[in-house]
């Protein structure tokens, strides 16, 4: 706002106090004003308030858990005493090392952790490159053309299209391929020191759920790189034409650097939407209740002693956080829902770390860049 | 890529080259990186056309040995039918339960998310003061950015047993079941807020000054001024908002399997349980049906019917958006 609208408002409406009786309806008017504006006050915040609430209940249950009526029959001391000794609550630094488990005092999310991982790396992978690319030519290359135009429909349809769908693509073509391989082949690939064996179709494997989700967010980048380079002024483009470069020469030192910082937070806000999606990994059918991690890399040291689970990790059967928190919360056993609590409480965590991380970037360059 | 290092290490190596040769290959590198640039953004249209081959093989028209879901369903079952039982012995394919579960739960989502966005963007836009908004846009952004997930579980973990309950059982003794449409209702709600609130904002603040400022001369109150000046002027991008948002509402999926329940029931009771169209698919395919059978394509059929109900809606609000929009100098 680049008018504060008080000031207008102070002028031509007089307080209240000073009107005189015989203006009811003016008192009226004004009466139904502060109702709305208080209305209008209270929605503002109710959402946050639900928020708030969200997060404090999520949070408690995920530090306690549930209260257990005392059992009337001890039917074995055994299992009695070990509900006396004290336990660590649902969210632990056990919860964060463990695999799942069908005792819930002894579930873990490290799978989670880890599929989700390679999930974001891989759909990083290729939605970014992808997703840049476009959004370059879209602005850059592309006249206002009807092709400009088709694809530019197409993408704000696409980006409306529930990410179930998206699931049935991905089930589809990356998990049965259109039902192209009558039965399932495995191509290996020789690399001379090692191979590596590519799943075909890809089946539920760590590629598929990642090539689904990159699909996903893909509209998502592409409008944001967009509006990033959009707000590239265009004389940085004449001085660099008018220095001799060609076009590419001009987008690749002046255009991309200058956009980076929007891109950047277009990305991580992509790929925050990508961590939490649930729907469309359910439907190709990735697992929920897992006890390995994608290529057996359980912690960054694994990587350096076995480098070849980098290679198998892609193609691996795989679960993820989001999907491991529905197992839970559908589990009969209450135990579970706190399991879950805690579950969530982690995925929370590492997307607000990442929603901070795209809000200071894009902080710190809108500071710096002045045109 | 190896073609442009080509060219650049050529260009290091022969300086004696003729500068017609050299400026050839730059311009050859130019063309492919155009090229690569055209084919990324090709492959969105690739994406809509996968999406609608998916959906005419596996509900449409079959090819060749595999039959479509509407060659072994006939289209007027599908859309008259009043009982969804494809796991049962005894085959019932009517969409009509599950989309009165959806509805139903967009709804009462609408009901609640569409007011208090709206609410929410006038106050932002019309009442609220820089500072308060530098705090209030990024909280809402924050909403927006919640997993679907985390709603289901605050519906059957908190506003079930928290909220509806007590209201509902304890107050007028109606029996709440634990999955029920209103609580998955309103956690819908809650999550199209920041979508209405933000392009409903964008709407209103587009709403030049001027015209503000005719209202307050007329005498207007700033309520006045807000709802009969702005509102108005701003109408079709709140209606767009209005519709993009309701349209994720129908397409939201975890929160209203978690929420919903998953027993696809004709009813007018939002205290029941309720299952979806989104929930119906997720249910489908956790349950391992095979390729090719009756069940397995019917889950195409319900993405279908899901696919048109909201590219109808995102089409209508760009019309709308465009169609309307008042173009202020």
């Amino acid at each position: 706002m680049n008018v504060p609208t008080d000031r207008v408002d102070a002028v031509i409406a007089p307080p209240v106090q000073s009107m005189k009786l015989h203006e009811p309806a003016l008192v009226m008017r004004h009466r139904i004003g502060k109702v709305f504006e208080w209305t209008c006050f209270c929605s503002t915040w109710f959402g946050i308030v639900v928020l708030a609430m969200l997060l404090v209940s999520v949070t408690i249950q995920a530090l306690s858990w549930p209260v257990k009526p005392k059992p009337t029959v001890t039917t074995s001391s055994a299992t009695a005493k070990a509900d006396v000794k004290p336990q660590s609550p649902p969210l632990s630094t056990a919860f964060l090392t463990s695999y799942d488990s069908r005792r819930p005092r002894e579930a873990g999310i490290i799978a989670g952790l880890w599929g989700s991982l390679w999930l974001l790396v891989l759909v990083g992978l290729f939605a970014v490159p992808i997703g840049v690319g476009s959004a370059l030519y879209l602005e850059e290359y592309s006249n206002e053309g009807r092709w400009k135009q088709i694809i530019q429909v197409n993408l704000s349809n696409l980006a409306g299209v529930p990410s179930i769908v998206y699931g049935i693509l991905g089930l589809t073509a990356f998990v049965r391929m259109f039902g192209f391989f009558e039965s399932a082949k495995t191509a290996v690939i020789n690399l001379g020191i090692t191979t590596i064996d590519i799943p075909l179709p890809f089946d539920r494997s760590v590629i598929a759920g990642a090539l689904t989700l990159a699909l996903l967010v893909l509209p998502t980048v592409i409008v944001a790189a967009q509006e990033a380079l959009r707000a590239v002024p265009g004389s940085i483009r004449t001085a660099s034409y008018a220095l001799g470069a060609t076009q590419w020469q001009t987008i690749r030192h002046q255009v991309i650097p200058a956009a980076m910082p929007g891109i950047m937070t277009g990305i991580i806000l992509a790929l925050s939407r990508a961590m939490g999606e649930a729907a469309p990994l359910m439907l190709i059918g990735a697992l929920t209740y897992v006890r390995y991690c994608p290529g057996d890399i359980e912690t960054f040291g694994d990587i350096w002693r076995d480098p070849h689970g980098l290679l198998e990790a892609p193609f691996s059967k795989f679960t993820a956080l989001p999907l491991q928190i529905y197992n839970w919360i559908n589990h009969p056993n209450a135990d579970f829902h706190h399991i879950a609590a805690a579950g969530i409480v982690v995925l929370l965590v590492i997307l607000l770390v990442m929603n901070t991380a795209a809000i200071l970037i894009r902080h710190r360059f809108q500071k710096r860049t002045q045109w | 890529m190896s073609f442009a290092d080509v060219a650049v290490s050529l260009k290091g190596q022969t300086v004696a080259m003729s500068l017609r040769k050299q400026f050839s290959l730059v311009q050859a590198k130019e063309w492919c990186i155009k090229v690569a640039l055209i084919a990324c953004a090709s492959l969105s249209l690739v994406t809509t056309l996968a999406i609608v081959y998916t959906f005419i093989t596996e509900a449409l028209v079959g090819i060749a040995p595999n039959t479509a879901f509407f060659q072994d369903v006939s289209p007027v079952d599908f859309l008259t039918d009043t009982k969804w039982s494809p796991q049962f012995s005894e085959k019932h394919f009517g969409i009509l339960p599950l989309l009165c579960g959806t509805l139903m739960i967009a709804g009462i989502g609408g009901l609640i998310g569409l007011p208090i966005g709206l609410a929410a963007a006038i106050y932002l836009s019309e009442y609220a003061k820089p500072k308060l908004r530098r705090i209030v846009k990024p909280l809402l952004e924050v909403l927006a950015g919640i997993p679907s997930i985390v709603y289901g579980y605050f519906a059957i973990a908190f506003i079930t047993p928290h909220i509806l309950r007590p209201i509902f059982q304890g107050l007028f003794g109606i029996e709440v079941e634990f999955f029920n449409a209103m609580s998955a209702g309103i956690v819908v709600g809650v999550m199209i807020i920041p979508t209405v609130c933000s392009l409903s904002e964008d709407a209103l603040r587009s709403v030049p000054r001027s015209l503000r400022e005719a209202g307050y001369a007329l005498g207007s109150t700033k309520f006045d001024v807000s709802l009969k000046v702005v509102v108005p002027a701003a109408l079709s991008g709140i209606i767009a908002s209005f519709l993009l948002a309701l349209s994720r509402a129908i397409g939201e999926t975890m929160a209203v399997c978690i929420a919903g329940g998953n027993k696809p029931q004709l009813s007018f009771n939002p205290l029941v349980s309720m299952q979806t169209m989104t929930a119906y698919i997720v249910n489908a395919s956790l349950g391992d049906t095979p390729a090719g059978t009756i069940e397995y394509k019917s889950l195409y059929a319900v993405a279908f019917s899901l696919f048109v109900i909201t590219l109808a809606m995102n089409i209508l609000a760009q019309r709308v958006m465009k169609r309307f929009r008042e173009v202020y100098e």
